[in-house]
C-alpha cells in the first residue's frame, strides 16, 4: 500500500539528502509527501461504506514459526481509514505551518524527517491487522515523539523531558507487552479478526479478561497521558510547537484510545475494567482540569487541557460510548491542533515567548490568529455549533443513561475547561500589553504558510461535529453509522425532551462560567502575575504546584529506585559480578604467565615435547580406541 | 616371473618379526638422535634414517602380504625426502652464515 510508504520514503531521503537541500525545497517536499497519502487514503476512503468489509493487505510474512504466525498485513476498515484520514490530513497541515514555524532552524531537514517518520509509524499502528505490528507502530511513534520532544538537544533540559516521555511511555508499554502475552496464550492469534472470533467461541473466564483488558488499559495510560502516567505530556512541551499539536494532542496520544476501540469485543467482556477506565479517565479529566487553572505557561495548559480531553474519552470507553469517544477524538484533534498552532503562531509572533503574564491584548496585534484562536477556544468549551459541542454533548447525554452522577461529575470536568481556557484567551489577547515596548514593537502576524493550516483546522473545528449529529439537532450520527462495522451502535434511550434539559443545563452553566471568567480577567483586569505573588490558600498553591505530583513519583518511584540500584551496585555488582569477571581475566594471566615459561625457543625441548606428543597419542590409539 | 617369486622367498627366510624389530630397532636410534644430538647435520641424518626405517618396513610388510602399493608409497616418500634435504641443506647452510655454527641450541631468539 503505498499510503504509509510514501512518508517512509520521505524520511529515507532526508536521512541521506537532507543536509544538500535547501529550506525552501526540504519543507515543500516533505510537505508533498504527506499530502500525497492524504489523496491516496482520500481515494480508498471514497471506495469504503459502512457494509464494505476490511480491505486486507498481505505485505509480507513477518515472523513465521511453527505456532506463532505473524503478517504484516494491513486492515483497512471504516475504524482505521478514519484515523489515516486523521493523521494524514492533520499531518500534512502541521508540515506546511512548520515550513513556517521552523524557518530558519537549523535542524530544520532533520525536523521533517523525524515529522514523516512519525506519519509513517502512525500509520503503521493504526492500519495494522495484528497486535504486534500495531506494538512495532506504538514503539515507533514513542521513539519520534523522544526524538521530536529533544530536538532541541542543546538544551538539557529538553533532553530531560524527552527522556521521561521515553521513561514513563516505556512503563505503560511494559504492561501493554504483559496484555498482549497473556492474550496470545488464552486466544492462541494477534490478528484482531481471529481474535474476536475465538473470544466469542471460547468460554475464558472473566478473571483472565478483566487482567488482560487492564493490562492494556494501563498501556494505554502511558500513550494517551491518563493517571498515574499523564506526567511526562506537560514536559513534553518542550519541543517545538508543531510537534506538540501533531504528537501531544491530535493523533499519538489518542492511540490509547484507539487501541481500546479497536479492541473493543474485548472491552465489552471486561465489565470490571470498564468501571475503572470510567472512573480514571473521570479521575484524569478533573484533576488536569484543575490544574489546568493555575498554569501560566501556554503550552502546559494546552498540554494539561489535552490530558482533560483524553480523559474524557477514557470516560466515554469506560461507559461503552466507543462511538462518542471515537468522535470526540477526531473533533479533538482538530480544535486541539488549532489550538496549538495558534500558540504556536502567538509564540512565533512573540519570539519565543510561552508565559501568559507576559502577553495580553494580542487582538489589536494579531487579527487572524486571534480570531482562529477564538474559534478554537469555542469548540472545546463545547459552544453550539462549534465541533466541541457535538461530541461533547453526545459523550455527556450517555453519561446521563448511566447515572446522573456520572453526568454531574463530567460536565463539572467540561467547566473546568470552560474556566481554564477563556481564562488563557482572555489572558492572552485581552486586557493590557504586558510585553516590554521592544517585545510589542517587534509583534508580527504569522506567513500564510501558518495562517492557512490554521484557517482550515478552524473551518473543521466549526462544521466538523456534523458528522456526527445526532437526530435531535437534524443530524444522521453517520460516524457512528460509518464505523458500526467494527463498534456496535450505542443505542440512546433518553427521551428528546430529557435531552433538550440536559442540553440545556449544560448551556447554561457553560456560559454562566464563561461570564464569571470574563468578568475576572477582562473587567476586573486580573492578571495571574498578582495571583503568583500573593499569599493564596495552601489549595491553590498545591494546584500551582500541580499537586506535587512530579516530586511525588521523584521521592517515592525515583528515590527507591536508586536506593535499589546503589545496593544492586554495591553488593550484587561489586561483590559478585566483578569478583567473576575480574577473577576470570586475574586467572587467565596467571595461568599464561605461568605456561609461557615453556616456550623457551629451544628447537630439541620442542621436539621432545612433540614427540612425547605422538606417543601420548598412540598409546590413547591402542589402549582405549582399538 | 619365476625371478621374483625366487626372490620373494629368499626375502621370506627373515621372519617378518625380525624386520619389524630392525625397523624399531632403525626408528628410536632416528628419534634419540634428533632429540638429543645437538649438530644439526647429525638431526637431518637422523630424520633421514627415521624415514628409511619406515621405508624398510613398509617394504617388507609388501613383500610378506604381496601387496606392491606399499612399494609405490616408499618411493614417494624417498621423493619427499630427498626435496627435503634439499632444502634442510640448503636452509642449513644459511644458518651457518649466519651464526657461525651449526649448533641446534644457538637458534633459541624465538621465544616468549
Amino acid at each position: 500500500m503505498m499510503v504509509p510508504t510514501l512518508p517512509l520514503i520521505g524520511f529515507a531521503g532526508y536521512l541521506l539528502y537532507g543536509q544538500y537541500l535547501k529550506e525552501k525545497s526540504a519543507g515543500l517536499l516533505a510537505s508533498l509527501w504527506i499530502i500525497l497519502s492524504f489523496f491516496l487514503t482520500l481515494i480508498l476512503f471514497f471506495q469504503l461504506n459502512e457494509s464494505s468489509p476490511a480491505i486486507n493487505v498481505h505485505l509480507f510474512d513477518w515472523i513465521n514459526t511453527d505456532d506463532l504466525n505473524i503478517p504484516f498485513e494491513f486492515r483497512i476498515d471504516q475504524l482505521s481509514i478514519i484515523m489515516m484520514l486523521l493523521i494524514t490530513g492533520v499531518g500534512s497541515l502541521i508540515h506546511i505551518y512548520s515550513t513556517g514555524y521552523m524557518h530558519g532552524d537549523e535542524g530544520f531537514s532533520r525536523f521533517f524527517a523525524y515529522l514523516n517518520l512519525f506519519i509513517f509509524f502512525m500509520l503503521i499502528l493504526v492500519m495494522a491487522n495484528n497486535f504486534v505490528l500495531m506494538f512495532a507502530g506504538w514503539e515507533g511513534v514513542g521513539l519520534c515523539s523522544y526524538l521530536l520532544i529533544g530536538f532541541w538537544y542543546k538544551d538539557h533540559e529538553n533532553n530531560k523531558a524527552a527522556n521521561k516521555a521515553f521513561i514513563i511511555n516505556r512503563i505503560g508499554d511494559l504492561f501493554l507487552l504483559f496484555g498482549l502475552f497473556l492474550l496470545y496464550k488464552q486466544f492462541g492469534t494477534f490478528i484482531f479478526s481471529d481474535l474476536e472470533q475465538n473470544i466469542a467461541g471460547s468460554m475464558s473466564s472473566p478473571e483472565i479478561l478483566t487482567f488482560i483488558t487492564l493490562l492494556l488499559f494501563i498501556g494505554a495510560t502511558g500513550k494517551s497521558a491518563q493517571i498515574p502516567l499523564y506526567t511526562w505530556l506537560p514536559d513534553a512541551m518542550a519541543g517545538p510547537t508543531p510537534v506538540s499539536a501533531l504528537i501531544h494532542a491530535a493523533t499519538m496520544v489518542t492511540a490509547g484510545i484507539y487501541l481500546i476501540v479497536r479492541s473493543n469485543f474485548l472491552f465489552a467482556l471486561a465489565p470490571l475494567t470498564n468501571e475503572i477506565i470510567t472512573f480514571v479517565g473521570l479521575t484524569t479529566s478533573i484533576f488536569a482540569g484543575v490544574i489546568a487553572t493555575k498554569q501560566n505557561d501556554i503550552k502546559k495548559i494546552l498540554a494539561y487541557s489535552t490530558i482533560s480531553q483524553l480523559g474524557l474519552m477514557f470516560f466515554a470507553l469506560g461507559l461503552g460510548a466507543y462511538g462518542a469517544a471515537f468522535f470526540h477524538l477526531l473533533t479533538h484533534a482538530f480544535f486541539k491542533a488549532l489550538l496549538f498552532l495558534g500558540a504556536g503562531s502567538v509564540i512565533h509572533g512573540l519570539h519565543g515567548e510561552q508565559d501568559i503574564r507576559n502577553m495580553g491584548n494580542l487582538k489589536k496585534y494579531m487579527h487572524y490568529t486571534h480570531l482562529l484562536f477564538l474559534i478554537g477556544v469555542l469548540a472545546i468549551i463545547a459552544l453550539p455549533p462549534f465541533s466541541g459541542f457535538y461530541s461533547k454533548d453526545n459523550i455527556l447525554s450517555l453519561a446521563y443513561i448511566q447515572s446522573p452522577i456520572w453526568w454531574i461529575a463530567a460536565l463539572f470536568a467540561g467547566l473546568l475547561t470552560v474556566f481554564y481556557m477563556l481564562r488563557l484567551y482572555f489572558v492572552v489577547f485581552w486586557g493590557k500589553e504586558r510585553m516590554s515596548q521592544d517585545t510589542i514593537n517587534k509583534i508580527h502576524e504569522s506567513p500564510w504558510s501558518m495562517l492557512l493550516p490554521l484557517l482550515i483546522l478552524g473551518i473543521l473545528s466549526v462544521f466538523g461535529g456534523w458528522i456526527n449529529a445526532p437526530e435531535l439537532l437534524l443530524g444522521n450520527k453517520w460516524l457512528e453509522h460509518f464505523i458500526s462495522p467494527i463498534v456496535s451502535i450505542h443505542p440512546s434511550h433518553l427521551p428528546h425532551s430529557t435531552e433538550w434539559i440536559l442540553m440545556a443545563v449544560s448551556m447554561g452553566s457553560i456560559l454562566l462560567v464563561a461570564v464569571m471568567t470574563y468578568q475576572k480577567y477582562v473587567s476586573k483586569a486580573h492578571v495571574p502575575l498578582i495571583e503568583s505573588n500573593a499569599k493564596d490558600g495552601s489549595f491553590v498553591n498545591l494546584i500551582r504546584n500541580k499537586f506535587y505530583v512530579d516530586e511525588l513519583y521523584e521521592s517515592v518511584i525515583g528515590k527507591s529506585f536508586l536506593k535499589l540500584s546503589q545496593f544492586f551496585n554495591s553488593i550484587f555488582e561489586n561483590q559478585v559480578v566483578r569478583r567473576i569477571t575480574d577473577g576470570t581475566g586475574q586467572l587467565s594471566l596467571y595461568v599464561s604467565e605461568n605456561i609461557r615459561k615453556t616456550q623457551n625457543g629451544f628447537i630439541s625441548y620442542y621436539l621432545f615435547a612433540m614427540a612425547l606428543g605422538v606417543l601420548g597419542i598412540l598409546t590413547i590409539f591402542i589402549f582405549f580406541a582399538l | 616371473m619365476n625371478d621374483v617369486t625366487q626372490l620373494q622367498d629368499q626375502l621370506r627366510l627373515v621372519p617378518l618379526e625380525h624386520y619389524v624389530f630392525l625397523c624399531i630397532v632403525l626408528f628410536c636410534i632416528g628419534l634419540t638422535g634428533v632429540l638429543l644430538r645437538r649438530n644439526l647435520i647429525n638431526v637431518f641424518l637422523s630424520i633421514e634414517l627415521m624415514l628409511n626405517s619406515i621405508n624398510l618396513l613398509a617394504v617388507a610388510f609388501s613383500v610378506y602380504y604381496n601387496d606392491p602399493n606399499a612399494q609405490a608409497f616408499v618411493f614417494f616418500i624417498m621423493v619427499v625426502a630427498a626435496a627435503e634435504v634439499a632444502v634442510g641443506l640448503a636452509m642449513l647452510v644459511m644458518i651457518y652464515r649466519n651464526v657461525q655454527t651449526v649448533d641446534i641450541n644457538a637458534l633459541n631468539n624465538l621465544k616468549w
